[in-house]
Order: C-alpha cells, then sequence, then structure tokens
C-alpha cells in the first residue's frame, strides 16, 4: 500500500511534536500572563490569538503565505539575512500547524489558571515565594490537568492539519507529505488502498489520543480535584 | 512592634482604622464584611489600601511615598480560612515549602513545631488524607517554619467541629506563649475572642467603634 514508505506518517509526528512544544510554551506563557493581568487591548489580542479557530484554513494559509512567502515580510527578511525559505520545507507545515493549534492551548490554558484558587499562590508569596518559583512549584502543577488537555488537543490538531499547510508547505512528497497531504493526493489520483491505510493510521492516532486523556483526566481528577477546585 | 493606619474605599463604605500590637494576641471582631480579612490581606501585601502606613518593627510595609514591599519580603505567617495546604505536596513538603534555614537550625525548627503540633505522623501523608484539625495544625506549622515576625489567622477555627475547635484555641494561645510573636485573629465568634484575645478590636463598616482588653 504505501510501498514501506512511511515518511507521511515520520513527518506528521515530526511536524506535529515540533508544533506542539513551541505551541504548549508560547501559550502557557500568554495564558498565565493574560489570566492575571488585565490591560487595555487585552481582549483584542486575545480575539488575534483565537482567530485561527474560526477562519478557514485557507485564509490562514493565505495569511502566512503573505506572510513568508517570497515577497513577504518575514519571508524576504529570512531569505536575505539567512538564506532560508520557509515555503515548500516542513518548516513551513510546523508553523502552519504552530498556528492552526495555539488557539486550543491557549483556550485550555488561560482555563485552566482562571480556575485555580488564588489563595494557594497567595500563601505561597507570604512563605516568601519569588513570582518564579509560585509559577513552577503551585500554578504549574495545579494547572497541569487543564495544560495536558490543550497539550494533546493541540498535537492532534497539528497531526491532522491539511488546509493552510498545503498552502504554504505545499505537497513535495518525501519532504512535506504529512499524512492528510499523503490522503488528499492517493484519493487525487485514485490510490484508494493507499488512502483507506493512512486514514486508518490517523483515526487510530487521535482516538487512542483522545482516549488516553480521557483515562488520564479521570485518574488525575479522583486524585486531588476536592482542593484544587475553586471554593 | 505592628503599626497600621490605612485607608481604603470598599464597595459599601471605607475602611479606616489604626491600631498597634505588640507580642501579643489582637482579635479582629466583627460581622461578615465589616472589613477584617481586608486588613489582614493589607497587612500581608495581597491587597494595598489607598493610603496611609503599616510597618512592623521599623520595617516599613506600606507607606504613602514608599509604596508598597512585595509580600514575599514582609516575613509574615497567614493561615487561611480553609488553610490553603498545597494539595499537590505531602504534609512535609507543605511545611518546609518556605522554609529558608538549611542543615541542623532547619531541624531544630522542624522538630519544635512537629513535637509541639503532634504532626509527625502526618508528614507522608497529602493534605486530603487527613482530617480539619490535623489540616489546622500542619498550615500552622507551615506558617511558624518560616519564623515570621508576625501571624495573620484569618478565621482559622471556623471549619472545625467544636470540640476540636476548642482544642485548637488552647493550642493557639500555647503556640503564642512559646513564638512570642504578634497574632492578628480575625474571628465573629465572641467567645473565642474573650478566649483567644489580649484585646478585642471592634469592627464595624470599616472602622474600630471599640477596643476591650482581655484577661485570658
Amino acid at each position: 500500500m504505501t510501498n514501506g514508505d512511511y515518511t507521511p506518517l515520520l513527518l506528521s509526528l515530526k511536524v506535529a511534536a515540533i508544533s506542539t512544544s513551541i505551541v504548549f510554551v508560547a501559550g502557557v506563557f500568554f495564558a498565565y500572563l493574560f489570566a492575571k493581568k488585565q490591560f487595555f487591548g487585552k481582549s483584542i489580542i486575545e480575539s488575534f490569538f483565537m482567530l485561527p479557530l474560526v477562519l478557514p484554513p485557507t485564509v490562514v494559509g493565505f495569511g502566512l503565505l503573505v506572510l513568508f512567502g517570497k515577497k513577504g515580510w518575514i519571508g524576504s527578511w529570512l531569505i536575505e539575512w539567512f538564506d532560508f525559505q520557509v515555503v515548500f520545507t516542513w518548516i513551513g507545515a510546523v508553523i502552519a500547524s504552530i498556528v492552526v493549534s495555539f488557539p486550543l492551548m491557549y483556550q485550555s490554558a488561560v482555563a485552566a489558571f482562571e480556575s485555580l484558587d488564588k489563595k494557594f499562590e497567595n500563601v505561597a508569596r507570604t512563605m516568601g515565594a519569588s513570582e518564579w518559583r509560585v509559577f513552577w512549584t503551585v500554578a504549574f502543577p495545579l494547572a497541569w490537568p487543564g495544560l495536558l488537555a490543550g497539550l494533546v488537543l493541540s498535537f492532534a490538531r497539528g497531526l491532522g492539519e491539511f488546509g493552510a499547510t498545503l498552502m504554504l508547505a505545499g505537497y513535495i512528497p518525501g519532504k512535506t507529505d504529512t499524512i492528510p497531504m499523503a490522503i488528499y493526493f492517493a484519493v487525487e489520483s485514485g490510490q484508494m488502498e493507499k488512502a483507506t491505510f493512512w486514514v486508518i493510521i490517523i483515526v487510530a492516532l487521535g482516538f487512542s489520543t483522545i482516549m488516553w486523556l480521557n483515562w488520564w483526566s479521570k485518574r488525575n481528577m479522583r486524585r486531588f480535584s476536592n482542593d484544587v477546585k475553586r471554593r | 512592634m505592628l503599626k497600621v493606619h490605612i485607608n481604603k474605599q470598599l464597595f459599601h463604605y471605607d475602611l479606616e482604622v489604626d491600631f498597634t500590637a505588640t507580642s501579643e494576641i489582637i482579635v479582629l471582631f466583627g460581622p461578615s464584611g465589616s472589613g477584617k480579612t481586608t486588613i489582614l490581606n493589607s497587612i500581608a501585601g495581597l491587597c494595598q489600601p489607598d493610603s496611609g502606613e503599616i510597618s512592623l518593627n521599623d520595617q516599613l510595609f506600606y507607606g504613602d511615598k514608599n509604596g508598597s514591599l512585595p509580600t514575599r519580603e514582609r516575613n509574615i505567617g497567614y493561615l487561611f480560612q480553609d488553610y490553603a495546604l498545597f494539595p499537590h505536596m505531602t504534609v512535609e513538603k507543605n511545611i518546609r515549602y518556605g522554609v529558608k534555614k538549611k542543615g541542623t537550625e532547619l531541624n531544630l525548627i522542624l522538630e519544635k513545631l512537629l513535637d509541639v503540633l503532634g504532626i509527625r505522623h502526618l508528614l507522608s501523608k497529602y493534605p486530603h488524607q487527613v482530617s480539619g484539625g490535623e489540616k489546622q495544625r500542619v498550615a500552622l506549622a507551615r506558617a511558624l517554619a518560616t519564623e515570621p515576625s508576625i501571624l495573620l489567622l484569618d478565621e482559622p477555627l471556623s471549619a472545625l467541629d467544636s470540640e476540636t475547635r476548642t482544642e485548637c484555641q488552647n493550642e493557639l494561645i500555647r503556640l503564642h506563649e512559646l513564638w512570642k510573636i504578634p497574632f492578628i485573629i480575625v474571628t465573629h465568634d465572641m467567645d473565642e475572642a474573650k478566649k483567644l484575645g489580649d484585646r478585642i478590636l471592634f469592627l464595624e463598616k470599616g472602622t474600630i467603634i471599640k477596643t476591650t482588653a482581655c484577661n485570658r
């Protein structure tokens, strides 16, 4: 079916893993900052963060092309300074993945931090903890179930990204052919068996991810949820 | 000595209090919403007064010109109403959280606390595995382990049944005799106020309407 070529699986996992790592760090950082502070323009920035969730992937892809294309603002700068082109590379797939999965991570992380009882952070401060220590030892571990949910959803979203990736990274077999891309072009060229194989793989991956998340959440909730929830 | 002279506009009234405390137990007594917890939070630096001054032993916590000293630099112990023990840490980790000293000195403090409060057998447990009275003792140990210059207690006994409550009241008095630092206790239980306080400050709508000295 695949003639022993598992590039789509490996590439999809690589793209999703890298984009999820970046999205996790950025999402947690902005969510913690925004959950604590009120400032002018916050809702505008938050709306901008959430925009990829409601826009068609092609529009996101178009926006990324405008930014990262040869004549784009960032793209032309990258070529001029680093002789590096994003379009038609797997890095383009990572960037597309980051943009579409960031809202999911951000949303989960904000909800997790906002639902934390602020007393835990305050009591740490009264015991002399710096803001950095309060974050690492109190806020982060207590918000972890929500953060993990965001992490898993972002990974799943990154794994399934198609529209924006197609516009930015294109379909180059062996270079930018992620599983969704391989499915689309297999169907286009009438290779239904190959398409079915990749469909089964991606469904299995998505299903097991969600199953694991549900199992983990329930187990974790039993552990100390009564103490963590806002009183 | 703790000196508190603050003004703060609250939703329904203006909080305006002026009092001092030496190494004694001061009880802030009043109905819900009379500003008791706001006073504790102002001393702790968890909320800011609009104006005034708060100082402890010549260290300025808050001043109109100097602004506010961050909570972490105030060296206070704060016992929250529901204790706020970190649910993801064992009792031992909770108690050690704010301790800066190391080695023998640290062990001496911890040993003393564990013995005085009788919580040695709880060290490896998580907060959800211990009873209300035990939680209160652990929270006290955690607050005192940092060797604070003052201990703030926000309705520390309200979550306990009457028997445990009496036990814990006696324990608080005993701890105060050992530690000899100002204890500021918030309560709206008159019997408790009389039993614990060296002085009771009666609060109503943000103002101290009466001060009573008690003979415990």
